[in-house]
């Protein structure tokens, strides 16, 4: 052959080799498409889902359970109904709703299951289980629901849900209609609570009746039931929080100072984790997710950033003294206030009433002097050479307690607070001119710094502790094997050394102990309490105008002195003074976990039966609203 | 003139007949595979598609009788008229044409439609054949050339307007026929290089290339220095010439790719050539440009060694290929009849086409010679962009599988292209 025709015949042989290689490769050898039993059309995967673990209280009390629903699928593309009517009938829907849902789960995925109706009474499944394999292209398939023997604790639990398209796409383990945790231990354990589903490939003739395992079950796989998790939380504790806290906002979280156990997470207003399950959940999702007036879903405990207030004033002590610029002996006087400046509003006052009587550290914090906290505060900064780096050096003691970060506890949601330092006011400041009375805001814990009501219970936790903490945890037991996490058992020093704490919990001690402490009245006959008061500022701008709304009230305590069982901080929105509110909440929480009963019965029904949203709230509504 | 026998019957080529009838049958049962359902019945059912296609088959069939009556030598009397009128159909279709998928492709009357492009090959290539087996026709004059090239720009230009890009790429099928008759080798091969080099720049990125590229270059010189020593000195500026077209190709090819190409442009290269590594992304590729492959392909390898039988392939009987029964047809065989009857079709596609160029190179005339080698480019082109595409190493093209795919138009196109030179072959005992 001339002139250049053998290059037709190498090119066609060469194609001809070419696909017989593709061929043999695709064919023979790269088995992953084979290998995919659901590669084959006529192959389906049907699931079986194992019992998702039960969840415990720490006494062992059953606080999530399960209960069976059944839920009938639909593969849109394999739908051949022949009497629709009485398909509609059997399942009690409208033949128009019938036709909405399946152009629904067909606009979803003609080849994948998606749900069609949710959560069969008993009798209705008996009755369809019969006549099921009439209608081709339905099925129906077995779940579980959870079930809540207690109606509270709904910010901890959390719920399951379906898994929303973005997880049934990126997510290969969850299909669509498949439920996960949503929120809380739900969330956070999903891992552990879910088990393994079990997945059997069965086939299907033409008419969608099972006709035998898929090569002898060689791809089937077992259900791995989930695993029980026992929390740290005490659901009586946790149940009388929350009652405590009826008709107010706020959260109280308790510690178990030895151990960072949660012994309490409370937040308000919450709602009844039983309204997540079942056919009235998005009725009942949507309106909880709607109310931006009250939150319901907000947890205010974990996410709730507030100023710490007067409660911040222990640290400010105890760095004081940790720097050497005061010892427990060291006095000052208060007159109302004083005056930390030339100009005419740089006055401090202060509600200790000494009338300048010389005022030790004990004493300062069990009347919550500003005076006494300002003047320490300004030598701890003052000690170093630039206000720069004395503030640097506060900051990172501060941050020792847990504060100004996210705390690193197992439920996935939080906030990190904020403590500032000399680059967060050289940012305000780019001159560079602050000095430590700058920032004196600080020393009464106000001003820029801010902590959520776990935090706040964690940093108790290290006073009570003398020094060291371990971060807060809500899960004690998975499969009844405690948690080996080393983040939950390994203490976290603070660079407080303990002796200077000795002083500091007196002081907190003669808050409830001495005449004159700001929780006097919050005192329980017989136990030893430790706890400080904090009284927040707020305010609000409607229509540009800053408007003071009643305070914040906090509270933080510790009991008993030696050898503390439970640390707690309390945070009522708007409550007003620390000693009227909080106070008397951590008081009664306190009481109730260590005596498990309370002595004088009128003190709970007082706290409970204020109702701060006559009080407060409602005028707030009314302030805003007029804008 | 010896005559051998003066019945047509003898003197056809029945391998070719062979050939033409099995893929014929093989992609009826194909279509039906595809096609099939357990409700209709009669086989002639002109609501499937099998039934059609066995319509057009029987129609081919009166075709193959028409043409092999009529005398030889008219196909070549006549081509130029036929390859007139044929053109004349490709520029009605921007008037009376109906437009299907975005491609005005096709005549309409009652429930039947007709593609002209099928046709238009078919005249394309006598009107070729005649023009380049006149005697007084030299290739290397570029006056006679540019009548060649004019030939075939018209109605590539027409096809790629309506648009339809797959049927319109055939026309580089006469590449290898131009070649065959005489056109410099050297222009094939610069072309096919600049090509390659541009894959591989996108493929490889540029440091790589051009090593490579640079070390080929230094040892053809040193082996073709070695043969005769003043080979360099000789043809420097040839060399260097080369080295810098070189250059530039391959930094123009870069730059082409990433300032010039368009992000969707880029996304299907980097998929074809298995770039991308972003195992997201390449599933959402998969879902949108890549889809009939990315189908295609696991259909076929699903069928495994010997298939998973006739009528069997679920994957098939389940619709997951789209176009399944037109240009992804070749993905039936591969799913019921495994490695051993996809290996098989593709040995009687490759037999084919060199009984074909077999054949056009025992003819006595020129014209037939030149024909037959067109029919064997145009199925060889068809052949292999098809399957490729279908076996996912070529990018998607429109473009049916020659006997197998359904379409009459696309059917009778290639009978009477092969037929055609069926009876130029059996009258070549006539020609002298």
């Amino acid at each position: 052959m001339r002139n250049n025709g053998y290059i037709l015949v190498f090119f066609t042989i060469f194609s001809g080799v070419f696909f017989l290689g593709r061929l043999y490769y695709l064919q023979i050898i790269d088995d992953s498409f084979r290998s995919n039993p659901l590669n084959n059309a006529a192959v389906s995967a049907k699931y079986d889902y194992p019992k998702r673990g039960y969840i415990y209280d720490r006494n062992n009390k059953l606080l999530v359970a399960n209960q069976t629903s059944y839920d009938v699928m639909v593969i849109p593309r394999e739908v051949a109904i022949i009497d629709t009517l009485e398909f509609c009938k059997i399942l009690s829907i409208s033949k128009k709703t019938f036709k909405k849902r399946l152009k629904k789960a067909r606009v979803y995925s003609p080849r994948l299951a998606s749900i069609f109706v949710e959560q069969l009474s008993k009798s209705d499944y008996a009755i369809l289980q019969e006549k099921m394999f009439r209608y081709k292209g339905f099925y129906i398939q077995k779940r579980m629901l959870r079930n809540y023997p207690y109606n509270s604790a709904a910010n901890v639990l959390g719920y399951i849900s379906q898994v929303n398209e973005y997880i049934a796409r990126n997510n290969s383990y969850y299909q669509s209609g498949e439920l996960i945790g949503y929120q809380g231990v739900e969330k956070q354990y999903e891992d552990y609570l879910r088990g393994v589903k079990g997945v059997k490939y069965v086939r299907k003739n033409i008419h969608n009746k099972e006709i035998g395992s898929f090569k002898d079950g060689k791809y089937d796989t077992l259900a791995v039931p989930g695993k029980d998790i026992q929390l740290t939380l005490d659901i009586v504790l946790q149940q009388y929080g929350e009652w405590l806290l009826e008709n107010k906002r706020g959260g109280i979280v308790a510690l178990e100072p030895a151990t960072g156990e949660i012994l309490a997470l409370v937040t308000a207003p919450s709602y009844n984790p039983n309204l997540m399950v079942g056919r009235d959940r998005s009725k009942n999702f949507n309106k909880f997710y709607l109310d931006t007036i009250n939150k319901p879903l907000y947890d205010r405990s974990l996410k709730g950033e507030y100023s710490p207030g007067s409660t911040f004033k222990m640290l400010n002590g105890l760095i004081a003294l940790q720097e050497g610029v005061i010892t427990p002996q060291s006095t000052t006087r208060c007159y109302h206030g004083h005056r930390y400046g030339t100009r005419e509003k740089a006055f401090m006052g202060c509600h200790c009433n000494t009338n300048g009587r010389p005022l030790k550290l004990e004493e300062a914090i069990y009347k919550s002097c500003n005076t006494y906290f300002s003047y320490s505060y300004r030598k701890s900064i003052e000690k170093y050479a630039t206000a720069a780096e004395g503030i640097d050096n506060w900051s990172k003691q501060v941050k020792k307690f847990g504060l100004g970060n996210y705390l690193g506890y197992d439920l996935p949601v939080g906030q990190k607070g904020l403590i500032p330092d000399a680059e967060y006011y050289n940012r305000y400041y780019p001159m560079k001119n602050w000095k430590a009375v700058t920032t004196i805001s600080n020393a009464i814990g106000q001003g820029e710094i801010l902590t959520t009501p776990i935090q706040l219970a964690n940093m108790t936790s290290a006073v009570a502790n003398k020094g060291f903490f371990i971060t807060p945890h809500i899960v004690k037991k998975i499969n009844n094997k405690a948690i080996d996490n080393p983040n939950y058992i390994i203490p976290k020093n603070t660079d407080i050394d303990s002796i200077y704490f000795e002083p500091v919990i007196n002081g907190m001690q003669k808050v409830f102990e001495q005449k004159g402490g700001t929780a006097y009245y919050s005192q329980v006959e017989g136990l030893e309490m430790c706890g400080k008061t904090g009284t927040v500022q707020n305010f609000i701008r409607v229509a540009g105008e800053k408007i003071e709304l009643s305070d914040h009230s906090i509270f933080i305590a510790f009991a008993p002195k030696v050898n503390p069982k439970i640390a707690i901080a309390v945070f009522v929105e708007n409550g007003g003074y620390g000693s009227t509110v909080a106070a008397p909440i951590a008081s009664l929480m306190i009481e109730k976990y260590i005596n498990k009963d309370i002595k004088i019965k009128w003190r709970e029904t007082n706290v409970h039966d204020i109702n701060l949203y006559e009080r407060e709230y409602d005028k707030i509504l009314e302030l805003q609203s007029k804008k | 003139m010896i005559s051998k026998s003066s019945n047509i019957l003898l003197e056809l080529d029945w391998v070719l007949i062979f050939l033409y009838l099995i893929l014929v049958f093989a992609g009826w049962f194909s279509i039906y595979a595809v096609d099939f359902s357990s409700e209709a019945s009669s086989l002639i059912n002109l609501s499937t598609y099998y039934g059609k296609q066995l319509v057009w088959i029987g129609f081919s069939l009166v075709i193959i009788v028409l043409i092999l009556s009529i005398e030889a030598s008219f196909y070549e009397r006549f081509s130029s008229i036929f390859y007139m009128l044929s053109l004349l159909l490709l520029v009605g279709l921007f008037i009376f044409g109906r437009t299907i998928n975005g491609q005005t492709a096709w005549y309409s009357f009652g429930g039947f439609s007709f593609q002209p492009s099928e046709l238009v090959k078919v005249t394309t290539a006598l009107a070729v054949s005649k023009i380049l087996s006149d005697n007084l026709f030299d290739i290397k004059k570029f006056k006679d050339f540019k009548n060649v090239l004019i030939v075939l720009f018209i109605p590539f230009i027409l096809i790629l307007l309506q648009p339809d890009v797959g049927s319109a790429i055939i026309y580089f099928a006469f590449v290898f026929v131009l070649l065959r008759e005489g056109l410099s080798i050297q222009l094939f091969t610069s072309l096919f290089t600049m090509a390659l080099l541009f894959v591989i720049t996108i493929k490889f990125g540029i440091s790589k290339t051009l090593i490579s590229t640079s070390l080929l270059i230094i040892l053809v010189l040193y082996y073709a220095s070695k043969r005769q020593k003043l080979f360099f000195r000789k043809n420097w500026p040839y060399v260097i010439s080369i080295f810098l077209g070189m250059l530039l190709l391959i930094f123009g090819s870069s730059i082409l790719h990433k300032k010039v190409l368009k992000p969707h442009h880029k996304d299907r290269l980097a998929l074809w050539l298995r770039m991308e590594n972003d195992s997201k992304k390449i599933k959402s590729l998969k879902r949108t440009y890549g889809y009939n492959n990315d189908q295609a392909v696991k259909t076929i390898a699903s069928g495994g060694l010997t298939g998973k039988g006739f009528l069997e392939g679920d994957r098939t009987n389940g619709k997951f290929v789209p176009e399944q029964h037109t240009d992804y047809i070749f993905s039936t065989i591969g799913e019921e009849f495994g490695f051993f009857g996809s290996g098989i079709i593709v040995l009687l596609f490759v037999l084919l086409i060199l009984r074909l160029i077999y054949k056009a190179e025992e003819q006595k005339s020129k014209f037939s010679r030149i024909y037959g080698y067109s029919v064997a480019s145009i199925i060889f082109v068809h052949f292999t962009i098809n399957i490729g595409m279908v076996l996912d190493l070529l990018p998607t093209v429109g473009i049916p599988l020659p006997f197998f795919s359904y379409g009459g138009s696309s059917l009778w196109g290639f009978t009477i292209l092969l037929f055609i030179f069926i009876k130029l072959d059996a009258n070549r005992s006539n020609e002298w």
